[in-house]
């Protein structure tokens, strides 16, 4: 069962997460007015095989949403920071489990 | 001396002093404490108990373990039926009942025998020839019967009366297998400190040394390290438990086993436990098992695996029978010989080797065996049973002997059980001097040991099984135990090797003349590997898809080599080129109501239940479900159906005064100096100008432009906003306001706290509801200027803080209180009882739903991803100037002026009804295709004495007036109808200012 | 063709004459018209309708590992056509129309079996949900029946109908040319039939890069040598974005896990394909007796093919709180596909901004019953280069153009939601 560990709580079973998906690239401000840029984010992935940077939200715990590099190939979670501290921007967010 | 025609005078392992009396098809057998279904059989002198898929052939038991692919079994009656069970497997416990599978009229005279006649035919892949006329359907025809003859025992439609429990576990080191790599590895591991938990799918520690001679050394050895194991503080022994799996992280589910025990469901004991492990490190000693050989009618009952024929004489006192013949390939099955000997009137060996380590020949000749090397099968005799063999002796120019025997020991090799190292993804690799597939690997902190690594000897096992339970330790933390503490097995007979030397030999010549079966239980023969030859289905994967081999009940634990081996051979490849078939969980089969464990019937999914669940219920509520809550429907003060309670409730609403229990709906407080601000941002209209004191409805869209969820924000002072949201949205809408505030905009000072949970929510509704406050809080201020539509005001009643909000959903003067959770029964009663003389009662889900109908306010169905606000007419709400999520993309989504949009529509035909999921057309248009539109929400209306809608339609309101076709072809209805405005009652909204 | 038949089979029974090669073992030549990225159902399935549709002989499917290995392999069988946005009612209904006559079209008994598939409402909403889209299905010419509660309790008398029931089954819709086929023999059938008008099926072959240059592609590198070809068509689904991506292309896809589950077999138990409400589950039984059960995807990108554990239970329940008595029964095998997962949950079939490339994928677990259109429409759009009109609507470029939508259920726009 994949786990991840989450930076405030310790490794916990991913069930106790939501999933929010790609992370890669940087969401557009807010207002940006190209829909080109919209486009690119919401609807065109990567989808590597291999390392992914996705996001997870602790909902089950402390509720922070996390930045996780997984590799897809594997599922082994290779990093994970608390995505507040990576700054702005980030990726698509989030969805169900 | 107990009883039974085939027991022998061995100690073994069951106890004579309690028998037990079972039966099979009516039959009354007797066996004893410790005997399987299997062993109790055989000792009552049963041959045939099963005939095979396909060809029906008699069969009997091959193996005495979790490989057994002939003898399944469907035990006791009623709910408690329990088809595909293995013999072997099955411990007897006093009263069991088993009967037979895929035999009639019984299996010695078994009518689906005919198949055999047309064994040719029937070869692999020959349904894809044929059944495919006369007719288009004629398959549907052929598959009825093929279906009836398929399948192997019957299952029970009854619910399942056993309990069954699920647990985690954690531990240091998990050692799945007690045999002797296992045993020694867990005292390895146990010793350093570690805490150990040791998982061995039979009900005894021993694996292997299970079918030695309960008076030998290794006996002597094994009880005396089980001993020292229970004396370890720190291990926990998990007996009739096996691995079904593993998973990501190295987790391990375990399965324990209980029906040995009888539990009882009723006093909360489980019959079976699954437990999800997660160990810092795991040890691999799943051990092996046997394989047979392949030549013409190895099928024969009384043919069967040496070491299985040895585990009935030794652990059961069973003699498989009188005269026996030895078939083999390696130095194991000599050990069968040698134990049988003393029992039985005859036994020749026959190896296929051409010639056997000397000291093993001369051992042999010492107890007087006749031993025949460069020795194969030309031919079985006997059908139900063998009764004899014709071997083929001697090279070049060989003779031809003909033994009688009414038992078979063969074997053809050893195949490691390395299912759960593939589980992780790691293919299993050849080793060739075992003739064996081996774990390819193993995951970082998992290590193998024993037969399962392809070195088939005692001292091999012991000393891989110590290594490997001390790194497991070490990868845990703990040091290393001392090798003093080392176990030492009882020494090796000069001739053992570790791996038996085994001269591999996949099919004995000649067996394609026969059926010479691979797979026993799909009845797979070398005639068949030759077809999916021929026929180019000879990669692996082809070759077990097209012969099914391998994907019975035992997975091919006893088919798979021999059939990759031929398989090999007949390519012209090596068959570390050939591969496997990748092993799926679980090892072996697992009861779905244990993966189920507790969360089956009303315990599927978690229930909601508002604060005042206990009050409806004791009230007249009727409930029902609405997502994850239940939630009151109507009540019964208003009639015993919903069709017609909903309806005075509503009258009570639209004439007077109603409650109705809200609690249900997201309730989220936004805290923070930047509140406003985020709220602009997440709805599409304003909320940064909105004063203290107010609400106002709001509308959020996702990223794509689409509905995402709707609701009221209060704002309750400058920093501070009570935000509701749809009851199905709430987690969603909580989980984005996160997530934008984390990720995207972390510069916004503002949190979000879920307080669904904290707020109980009651509508009051209705002319008289201002009324109805009034006399509940007396002396509290409810005029208009005082608390204004859409405004907002805090009490606090008997040191109760409460939130009255002024807002409708209904049409009516209408306010939402929100109180503590705790407090929610006794204001809900106090309501009511403050209310009586106004008449005022509570009402349910179905009122609110056809009140919100007549006003035309969204709900359910129409918050819709799939919808744009100018979908739902609310396009004007867009605050555009401002930037909010999914305002770049509403534009996309609307999609041009042809898009279905929100309307009213009501019924034009008196007596006729119209439905939800109705299809909507033009008058007169063909009645085909998708329509212009479709009807999202009816009710009958009791205000306009008519069937009332709201729908979505091309074009929306610029049809409005014009006459329309309502279509349910479901039903064969087309109602005329007309387009009106979405709402339908008070369209200026005077009712609300009463 | 070496047709099959009784006749045929009876011959080879009492003469033992050996079969010859389903497909034969083709090496790859130099020079194709099309070349098809993928031995799955999908690929073999276009490549013989461009034979058998278009007389392009000059073809070849070239498949990384052994044909049929991918999704087409693993699925849990299921055909139905109970679609109610507009274009997937008719792309489905076309490709159930093709399955009804594909065991005599290939001279391969693919087992169709129209069991009927029953889909199941637990609340009055999901009831209204249910009859909009039997009405659409009925609409458009195909069977649809909306069953009460009183007709299921008498077709599916072992459902959990009892007060305990978690969600209380308050209907459902009956498909009854839904069913069920045998999913290998789909792949080994079009193989049969695409070699026998010339195809060429080179299997461990594996596309590596993409001849292109301004004009388009012409051509693909591969583990067993280059190959030119005139058009070039990728039908990997699960993979996708991977071989796509070899082409410079970044699609509207991400790659999840489904898991899938079997049990051991029993004599008849469940007659019907049943979906059940509250989560996607659903159900039937194979030929051979074996519930044949799934769920949902596992929730998060991956290329494992190894289920979570967690997901195995979650199914397991579902099965439990749906039919009681399966809680005796033996799960034998569960395992993972790789799905193409798209923003609403729709496929693509169609041209790609680079010329003479074409797409198919996107299949969201649906792409099995879609298998004989997809051939059938994907061979078109080759051959003409110009999308066969019933797959206009699954066009790459849909997202920027915004209009109507082909989500089925209103999941929203997150791939992992559908």
């Amino acid at each position: 069962m994949l786990r991840v560990h989450c930076p405030l709580c310790g490794e916990r079973p991913y069930t106790e997460f939501r999933y929010g998906g790609d992370a890669s690239r940087a969401r557009p401000a807010l207002g940006t007015s190209s829909l080109e840029a919209w486009h690119d984010y919401l609807f065109l992935f990567d989808n590597p095989k291999g390392p992914h940077r996705e996001f997870w939200q602790h909902e089950q715990g402390c509720r922070q949403w996390l930045l996780v590099v997984r590799d897809t190939a594997t599922n082994v979670v290779r990093e994970v920071i608390v995505a507040r501290n990576a700054g702005p921007g980030g990726g698509q967010g989030p969805g169900s489990r | 001396m107990i009883a039974g025609p085939r027991r022998v005078p061995v100690a073994g392992r069951i106890d004579p002093h309690r028998p037990l009396r079972f039966s099979l098809d009516g039959r009354a057998f007797t066996g004893y404490q410790g005997d399987t279904l299997a062993s109790a059989l055989l000792a009552g002198g049963a041959r045939v108990i099963g005939r095979s898929f396909k060809y029906h052939r008699p069969r009997g038991f091959l193996a005495a373990g979790v490989d057994e692919p002939n003898g399944l079994f469907t035990l006791g009656e009623g709910n408690r039926t329990e088809p595909n069970a293995q013999g072997t497997m099955v411990q007897i416990t006093e009263g069991l009942s088993a009967s037979c599978q895929n035999a009639w009229p019984s299996v010695r005279f078994d009518l689906g025998a005919v198949n055999a006649w047309f064994a040719p035919a029937l070869r692999a892949g020959f349904y894809y020839k044929t059944f495919m006329g006369p007719a288009r359907r004629s398959w549907m025809t052929y598959e009825r019967l093929i279906r009836r003859a398929a399948g192997l025992g019957a299952a029970s439609h009854e619910p399942d009366p056993d309990r069954y429990e699920t647990r985690y576990a954690f531990t240091d080191v998990l050692v799945i297998g007690a045999g002797p790599a296992g045993l020694s590895a867990a005292l390895a591991a146990g010793s350093t400190g570690a805490r150990v938990m040791l998982a061995e799918q039979d009900g005894l520690l021993g694996g292997t040394l299970l079918g030695d001679p309960v008076t030998g050394d290794t006996e002597v050895w094994r009880t005396r390290i089980e001993a020292q194991l229970r004396s370890l503080a720190g291990l926990q022994i998990l007996q009739h438990t096996s691995a079904a799996g593993i998973y990501d992280g190295g987790t391990v589910v375990l399965v324990t086993r209980r029906d040995h025990c009888r539990p009882d469901p009723s006093a909360g004991e489980a019959l079976q436990i699954l437990t999800t492990v997660r160990a810092k490190a795991v040890v691999h000693a799943t051990g092996a098992v046997e394989r047979p050989l392949v030549f013409a009618d190895n099928d024969r009952p009384g043919i069967m695996l040496a070491s299985a024929a040895r585990a009935y004489l030794n652990r059961y006192a069973v003699a498989c029978g009188r005269r026996a013949v030895v078939l083999t390939n390696n130095d194991s099955a000599y050990a069968a010989a040698f134990d049988l000997l003393p029992h039985i009137d005859s036994m020749v060996v026959a190896d296929v080797r051409r010639a056997i380590h000397p000291s093993l020949a001369a051992q042999a000749a010492s107890l007087g065996i006749e031993v025949h090397t460069s020795a194969v099968v030309a031919g079985v005799r006997g059908r139900a049973a063998v009764r004899g063999v014709v071997l083929c002796l001697g090279e070049g120019r060989p003779r031809f002997r003909s033994i009688a025997c009414d038992l078979i020991c063969m074997s053809g090799g050893w195949s490691p059980l390395a299912h759960l190292s593939c589980h992780g993804g790691i293919k299993p690799r050849y080793r060739k001097d075992s003739a064996a597939f081996v774990p390819g690997g193993y995951a970082a902190g998992h290590f193998g040991a024993g037969a399962l690594t392809g070195a088939f000897s005692l001292q091999t096992a012991v000393l891989e099984g110590w290594e490997a339970g001390n790194l497991a330790a070490a990868f845990g933390g703990f040091t290393r135990a001392a090798d003093g503490l080392r176990p030492v097995p009882p020494a090796a007979a000069p001739w053992e090797s570790a791996n038996h030397h085994i001269e591999p030999v996949w099919q004995l010549p000649g067996a394609r003349a026969g059926k010479a079966f691979v797979d026993f239980q799909n009845d797979v023969t070398v005639q068949d590997l030759l077809v999916a030859h021929q026929e180019g289905y000879g990669s692996v994967e082809h070759l077990k898809r097209y012969t099914t081999l391998g994907m019975g009940t035992d997975q091919g634990k006893t088919s798979n080599i021999n059939a990759l081996g031929i398989m090999a051979g007949l390519r012209g490849i090596d068959l570390e080129d050939a591969g496997t078939t990748t092993f799926r969980p679980p090892f072996t089969p697992v009861r779905v109501g244990a993966l189920a464990g507790r969360h089956v019937g009303r315990h599927f999914r978690p229930l909601r239940r508002s604060p005042l669940h206990d009050w409806h219920l004791a009230h007249g509520a009727q409930m029902i479900e609405a997502g994850p809550w239940l939630r009151p429907w109507y009540y019964l003060w208003a009639g015993d159906a919903v069709e017609r309670a909903y309806i005075e409730e509503m009258r009570l609403v639209r004439r007077a005064v109603g409650l109705s229990d809200v609690s249900t709906l997201g309730k989220i407080d936004v805290q923070g100096p930047d509140a406003a601000q985020f709220l602009d941002r997440v709805y599409v209209n304003g909320f940064a100008r909105l004063p203290v004191g107010k609400t106002r409805y709001g509308v959020m869209l996702s990223d794509a432009g689409t509905i995402f969820d709707d609701g009221t924000t209060t704002r309750l002072a400058d920093t501070g906003y009570f935000m509701t949201t749809t009851t199905a949205g709430a987690e969603e809408v909580l989980c984005w306001l996160e997530f934008l505030l984390q990720t995207a905009w972390p510069d916004l000072r503002v949190h979000v706290t879920s307080v669904t949970d904290e707020w109980a929510g009651m509508s009051v509704a209705g002319p008289k509801a201002r009324a109805a406050l009034e006399r509940a809080f007396p002396g509290e201020d409810f005029s208009d200027p005082a608390v204004p539509h859409m405004g907002c005001r805090e009490l606090l009643v008997e040191r109760i803080p409460m939130r009255l909000i002024r807002l409708s959903f209904s049409g009516e003067l209408a306010y939402e209180l929100y109180v503590p959770a705790g407090h929610a029964p006794a204001v809900w009663e106090h309501m009511l009882c403050s209310g009586e003389p106004l008449g005022m009662r509570p009402y349910g889900l179905e009122a609110l739903a056809a009140l919100r109908i007549e006003k035309g306010h969204i709900a359910g169905s129409e918050v819709d991803p799939r919808l744009s606000l100018d979908d739902l007419g609310l396009g004007r709400m867009a605050r555009l100037e401002k930037p909010f999520v999914g305002r770049e993309l509403t534009a996309r989504a609307a999609g041009g002026p042809k898009r279905p949009s929100l309307v009213g529509i009501e019924c034009l035909e008196p007596g006729k009804r119209l439905r939800g999921g109705a299809i909507l057309f033009a008058a007169g248009e063909p009645l085909k295709g998708h329509g212009r539109g479709y009807v999202t929400s009816v009710t009958w209306s009791p205000t306009l004495e008519k069937f009332i809608a709201l729908g979505l339609f091309a074009g929306g309101l610029d049809h409005l007036g014009e006459e329309i076709v309502c279509a349910f072809p479901l039903k064969g209805e087309r109602v005329r109808a007309r387009i009106t405005s979405p709402v339908f009652l008070d369209p200026k909204g005077e009712r609300l200012h009463v | 063709m070496y047709r099959y038949s009784l006749l045929r089979l009876a011959r080879h029974a009492l003469s033992d004459r050996p079969w010859p090669r389903a497909w034969r073992q083709a090496k790859p030549r130099s020079h194709y018209d099309v070349v098809i990225i993928g031995g799955g159902g999908h690929g073999l399935a276009t490549a013989y309708y461009l034979a058998a549709n278009h007389g392009m002989d000059r073809v070849a499917v070239v498949e990384r590992a052994y044909i049929g290995g991918g999704n087409v392999g693993r699925n849990t069988t299921l055909v139905r056509s109970n679609y109610m946005m507009k274009g997937n009612t008719e792309f489905f209904e076309f490709s159930l129309k093709l399955w009804e006559g594909l065991s005599h079209e290939l001279n391969f008994n693919v087992m169709l079996s129209q069991r009927g598939q029953i889909v199941l409402a637990h609340s009055p909403a999901q009831m209204d949900a249910l009859a909009r889209r039997g009405n659409i299905m009925r609409l458009n010419g195909i069977d649809a029946e909306l069953l009460e509660r009183a007709e299921l309790r008498r077709l599916l008398p072992y459902l959990d109908y009892s007060a305990a029931a978690r969600f209380p089954i308050l209907g459902g819709l009956l498909q009854g040319r839904a069913g069920t086929v045998r999913h290998d023999a789909v792949a080994w059938g079009y193989a049969r039939a695409a070699d026998s008008l010339g195809v060429d099926i080179v299997e461990g072959c594996e596309v590596t890069g993409f001849l292109r240059d301004r004009s388009g592609v012409h051509g693909v590198e591969t583990t067993r040598g280059r190959i030119l070809a005139d058009r070039v068509a990728v039908a990997v689904a699960g993979h996708s974005s991977q071989v796509a991506g070899l082409a410079g292309l970044r699609l509207p896809i991400e790659s999840h896990l489904l898991q899938a589950f079997v049990t051991e077999p029993v004599k008849p138990f469940v007659d019907h394909v049943i979906s059940f409400g509250p989560e996607l589950f659903y159900i039937c039984q194979s030929d051979k007796g074996g519930l044949v059960f799934g769920g949902h995807i596992d929730g998060f990108n991956s290329y494992t093919q190894r289920g979570q554990f967690p997901k195995v239970r979650q199914v397991a329940e579902c099965a439990v709180a749906l039919i009681p008595g399966m809680s005796r029964l033996k799960l034998l095998r569960h395992w993972a596909g790789i799905q193409d997962m798209t923003p609403d949950g729709g496929p693509f079939i169609c041209r790609t901004p680079i010329r003479h490339l074409y797409l198919n994928g996107g299949w969201c677990y649906q792409g099995f019953k879609a298998t004989p259109a997809v051939g059938w429409c994907l061979a078109a759009t080759i051959a003409r280069d110009e999308e066969h009109p019933l797959v206009r609507c699954y066009a790459l470029d849909r997202f920027a153009r915004g209009g109507e939508s082909l989500d089925e259920y209103g999941h929203g726009h997150r791939p992992y939601r559908h």
